[in-house]
């Protein structure tokens, strides 16, 4: 039962190893030049230490928004690609109306200044 | 499974989708504060669609996409009356919505995406259409509510409204998913076929609850009504008109759909659930809505009301019984579109006037008008030569043949009822003292939109029959 | 081994709480966002759990669908939240009683 387990295990040595040689690789090899902004956490848009119940701006938020419609419709496309070779040109059709109708979203949200930041 | 795929019998909605990316992005490029060539397309698509319609009346029916597709006369007629709602409620909406800066070219796309959903879900022949169909609908109708962004009123009915649909798509699916377990299908007929043969299972019974549950809360059905009258009050005028009628339409398609097709065939018990809470919304509705003052709350609870009539129609179970409902809710879609015209027509300003009182002196100044609304107010009560009366007589006479005495005095006795606020408005125009002229729209296409909508009311109540009439070719030919 | 009852049990859990999320919460709109998040996620575990027993994938076709609508569910659950914001500078359940009567 348990020997069932071993390939994980070697999987797990495996990527500890690996992980940890380009660490070293990366420590050794690199050329180090240090200033204030490298060693900030990288956040996109906010300081580094603040009160972490800060409230976000709100654009944040419809970028995700967007994202998370777009990046969903996606999996549409997993299954598909899967069965691809077994499939009739009815269903590379299929695909491309579907995939069509993305694009005419995708024309929408950029046409509307969804996209800028400012 | 390229074989059963079959073009002609999604041609209409093929047509929409279309349309409709082609409006969305012309509306793009567009620099026309008036959206005049976005609102002309729209209609133009909406008429040509009601043209395929009218030719596909007495189709045979068929069923294609692996089954998932049916297309038959009771999806047809139901799709022409959605077209034909749609068309008028766009038309009392253009000089509102000018006014409130919503003349936006999303109002009209998110109404013909609505349009495009609500014709999914009543041609849908599998649990899973039926989903798909209704939450484009209710996707776009969140959005629809929420587009007067600097709101607070709409904004707050907005997020009513989302919950409250997101909470009833949970319950629906809940069921849905019980009753797929159970019959190892989401095609309709297959359910349908499973509990034919092997009756139904407590856990199906189960699934059936939740389904019920769903459904009523999405048609605002007493006990499950608390969301629609803020809904309906919060939102921007047009929109409440447009979604308390059009949708009702559709979700009756639903219901029939997965109701009737998939759990009539053996004796399960929906049809009792389905009637105690039409009987709860036809008193809850009628008795709350004498205690408003706010015109557009007290349509929102005459709306329950008339939603719980239709039921009654619906939890009789006979096919006659099925066309009666239909054509209620038809003729509701109609009455309700020119009752919240009123509201819309009163306010086509900057203002609001949604208080009863605000109608006062109608009859002195405005006697054309005032004749209009008296007329669509005693059509809602359902007085006799009016289109309101046919349906609702036609469904107090099959609850009594069906030996539902009882259902039919108690809702003989609440309409009596109704009576009295409808009649308040009428009274509140003619006989309560007014010191100055009542605001009313000075918009040409308003005056037409409201005067021809009455018409069709007086018109369609001195033929009831031709409507009738196909309410029942929708059902005499599913058998 | 793990049955098909098991799988349902959890379900039924995980569309308890959320129902109940959703009723008791008085704080946070973005809280009841979750709680219907979770109540679909409690039918997609449902359809999977009977997809995998029934061995028909059809279950697992209406996962999908399920999922990408829940996303666009979300997209404008948040977009009427942030809309809602900008009105009020709060989004406190509680305080969301404007329309009565």
């Amino acid at each position: 039962m348990l020997e069932n387990y071993l390939p994980i295990l070697v999987f797990i040595a495996i990527g500890l190893g690996f992980g940890a040689f380009l660490e070293l690789a990366g420590y050794l090899a690199a050329p180090r030049k240090e200033n204030f902004d490298k060693t900030l956490p990288f956040e996109c848009g906010f300081d580094a230490f603040e009160d972490a119940r800060n409230k976000f701006d709100v654009r944040f938020y419809l970028v995700a928004i967007l994202f998370i419609i777009f990046d969903l419709e996606v999996a549409f496309l997993f299954p598909w690609a899967v069965v691809f070779q077994e499939l009739s040109w009815f269903a590379i059709g299929a695909m491309g109306v579907f995939l069509g109708l993305l694009v005419v979203g995708f024309i929408y949200e950029w046409k509307k200044g969804a996209l800028e930041w400012e | 499974m390229a074989d059963s795929v079959n073009y002609s019998i999604i041609s209409s909605e093929i047509f929409l989708l279309i349309a409709l990316c082609v409006i969305m992005l012309v509306d793009l490029f567009q620099r026309d504060k008036e959206r005049k060539l976005t609102f002309m397309l729209t209609q133009g698509s909406l008429l040509t669609l009601f043209i395929m319609g009218v030719q596909d009346l007495g189709v045979q029916e068929t069923i294609g996409f692996s089954g998932h597709w049916i297309q038959d006369q009771f999806a047809v007629v139901l799709k022409l009356a959605i077209y034909l709602t749609a068309f008028i409620s766009l038309l009392y909406a253009r000089p509102f919505i000018r006014e409130r800066n919503l003349m936006r070219g999303e109002y009209y796309l998110l109404t013909l995406f609505s349009i495009l959903g609500m014709m999914i879900m009543v041609s849908a022949n599998s649990l899973l259409v039926v989903y798909l169909g209704l939450e484009l609908l209710s996707l776009s109708l969140y959005a629809l509510v929420a587009l007067q962004r600097d709101s607070n009123d709409a904004s707050e009915a907005a997020v009513k409204y989302f919950v409250m649909g997101g909470l009833a798509s949970g319950f629906l699916l809940y069921g849905i998913s019980l009753v797929y377990g159970m019959t190892g299908s989401i095609l309709i007929d297959e359910v349908a076929n499973y509990i034919a043969v092997s009756g139904a299972n407590l856990m199906i019974q189960f699934g059936l609850v939740f389904i019920v549950v769903g459904i009523s809360f999405k048609f605002g059905a007493a006990p499950f009504h608390m969301w629609l009258p803020d809904i309906y009050h919060g939102s921007p005028s047009s929109i409440t008109a447009y979604i308390s009628s059009v949708p009702k339409i559709a979700a009756f398609g639903m219901a029939f759909r997965v109701l009737e097709s998939s759990f009539g065939g053996a004796d399960i018990h929906w049809t009792p659930m389905i009637m105690i809470v039409a009987m709860l919304s036809v008193i809850v509705g009628n008795i709350v809505a004498l205690i408003q003052t706010n015109l557009k709350r007290m349509l929102s609870y005459s709306a329950i009301a008339h939603i719980g009539y239709f039921l009654l129609g619906l939890s009789i179970g006979t096919d006659e019984a099925y066309a009666a409902s239909m054509f209620y809710i038809i003729v509701y879609a109609l009455m309700t579109l020119a009752g919240f015209g009123i509201i819309i027509f009163m306010s086509s300003d900057k203002n609001d006037y949604q208080q009863i009182s605000d109608l006062r002196g109608m009859g002195r100044y405005h006697p054309w008008y005032a004749l209009m609304f008296t007329i669509i107010m005693i059509s809602m009560a359902g007085i006799p030569p009016l289109i309101g009366f046919w349906p609702k007589l036609e469904i107090f006479r099959l609850l009594v043949i069906n030996d539902h005495v009882l259902a039919a005095v108690v809702a003989i006795a609440f309409s009596v009822v109704g009576l009295v606020y409808y009649l308040k408005v009428v009274k509140e125009m003619y006989f309560t003292e007014a010191t100055d002229s009542p605001n009313v729209s000075n918009s040409r296409s308003l005056k037409i939109a409201i005067s021809v909508n009455c018409l069709l009311l007086v018109i369609f109540g001195l033929m009831p029959d031709r409507i009738y009439y196909y309410c029942l070719s929708a059902f005499t030919s599913l058998n | 081994m793990i049955g098909l009852s098991d799988y349902l049990l959890l379900s039924a859990v995980l569309f308890s709480i959320s129902i109940a999320g959703i009723i008791i919460n008085r704080k946070n709109v973005i809280t009841l966002l979750m709680c219907i998040e979770l109540m679909l996620l409690a039918v997609n575990t449902n359809f999977i759990a009977f997809s995998h027993f029934l061995q028909d994938s059809a279950g697992q076709i209406f996962v999908f669908f399920i999922l990408t609508v829940a996303a666009a569910e979300a997209a404008i659950g948040l977009a009427i939240i942030v809309v809602l914001f900008r009105n009020r500078a709060t989004i406190d359940v509680d305080k969301i009683n404007q329309l009565k009567g």
